[in-house]
């Protein structure tokens, strides 16, 4: 979809979208080449794109890509659509946590453990927020408020943890 | 660049115990954070290491000086000659102009007036905030009092500085506005911070997190 998106802005070369793409949507890990034609090959078969004007020489750097109608409205439509909600995304930690104290095991230490790495992982997004520009910025304050949120529950459960453990050992 | 430490230091409040041999090192120019819940002593903590509050047993050290064994009066100048101090609420003088309140630790350590100002007034543009010199404190918005008052806590060049929720009273981007400019000036003046929080996304500036829980002083152990 972020491919098909970027086509929407300008019609590109396979090159120019996976440039661009590791420009603003990659961070560090580079989209490759065969990804990125792979999935051109797709929006074409389904007509989400076509080929434009084929520039004379060899290879596939001589296509360029232009969306069409269908792209474009499928683009809007992702676009308008909101992102499902994620209610478990601590499954991992909620299990532990429940299963620590079902054991008699010290979940105050597992959740101080946890704290520690997540504080750990804000400061290096808050380093990449104050190194970064603008787009760095977004996506490290979209992690940050999520570990900022994780870290709200696991002092709340730190606060409540002698009346969960009487809760789960009955 | 200065070193803060406080070694099992205990305090109560009347019947209430606050510290309850809490124990922290700070290196010299190091931020370290200090979070904890409501009530945890985290605040008594900064207020003990600041020379503000004497403890009832332990000691409290500075730059390799006791600073819990002296008197009242020579606490008193040990805050205003190496200390900054930054609070929730700016806390400037109403009555005197942003500039005043900036050069104002200057003015109490003896500084003339025009020399004062004149230390006080890069500050404005340093901090972006050139045009609101002569401002008092109630023309100026919560994030612009909050970055006169930073600036009044690094004006004398501390060798430390004490922060108890300088961003308490600020919206998310103003606050990480304040962050960012405490922590670059502390950096290059080299002094050393104790940032006292609530706030994971605060506390992740800092070098190193504490939490003070129950009155004692918890590292993050990483895994």
């Amino acid at each position: 979809m972020t491919l098909l998106g970027l086509l929407e802005r300008e019609p590109s070369h396979g090159y120019d979208l996976k440039r661009h793409y590791d420009t603003f949507f990659s961070r560090g890990k580079p989209l490759p080449f065969g990804q990125v034609y792979s999935t051109l090959g797709r929006l074409v078969r389904d007509g989400k794109i076509v080929v434009g004007e084929v520039e004379p020489g060899e290879g596939p750097e001589r296509k360029r890509y232009v969306i069409t109608e269908r792209g474009a409205t499928e683009v809007e439509s992702w676009l308008t659509e909101p992102v499902e909600a994620e209610p478990n995304l601590q499954t991992v930690l909620f299990t532990k946590v429940v299963l620590a104290l079902m054991l008699g095991r010290p979940a105050e230490e597992y959740l101080d453990l946890q704290r520690a790495a997540h504080l750990r992982r804000m400061k290096e997004l808050t380093e990449l927020r104050r190194g970064g520009d603008l787009v760095d910025a977004l996506l490290a304050d979209h992690g940050l408020f999520h570990l900022e949120a994780d870290l709200h529950w696991i002092d709340t459960t730190v606060a409540r943890l002698d009346a969960l453990r009487k809760a789960v050992r009955k | 660049m200065k070193a803060i430490e406080a070694r099992e230091v205990v305090l109560s409040f009347g019947e209430t115990p606050a510290l309850r041999g809490a124990s922290i090192s700070v290196a010299p120019g190091e931020i370290v954070a200090v979070m904890g819940p409501s009530g945890s002593g985290k605040s008594t903590l900064l207020h003990c290491l600041a020379g503000i509050l004497v403890p009832d047993s332990g000691e409290v050290h500075f730059d390799g000086r006791r600073i819990d064994t002296l008197s009242e009066n020579q606490r008193s100048l040990l805050r205003r000659d190496e200390f900054g101090f930054v609070f929730q609420f700016g806390q400037l003088v109403p009555e005197l102009t942003a500039e005043e309140n900036v050069a104002l630790p200057l003015l109490l350590g003896g500084v003339k007036r025009a020399a004062a100002l004149r230390e006080a007034r890069p500050w404005f543009e340093r901090l972006g905030l050139a045009g609101l010199e002569r401002r008092r404190s109630g023309e100026l918005s919560g994030g612009q009092a909050q970055r006169v008052a930073l600036a009044r806590g690094l004006v004398a060049r501390p060798g430390a500085l004490f922060a108890d929720e300088p961003t308490g009273a600020l919206d998310t981007l103003t606050g990480e506005q304040v962050m960012d400019l405490l922590v670059a000036s502390a950096r290059e003046q080299g002094t050393t911070v104790v940032l006292v929080t609530h706030e994971a996304r605060v506390a992740a500036y800092a070098d190193r997190q504490v939490i003070v829980r129950d009155g004692k002083v918890n590292a993050l152990v990483h895994s």
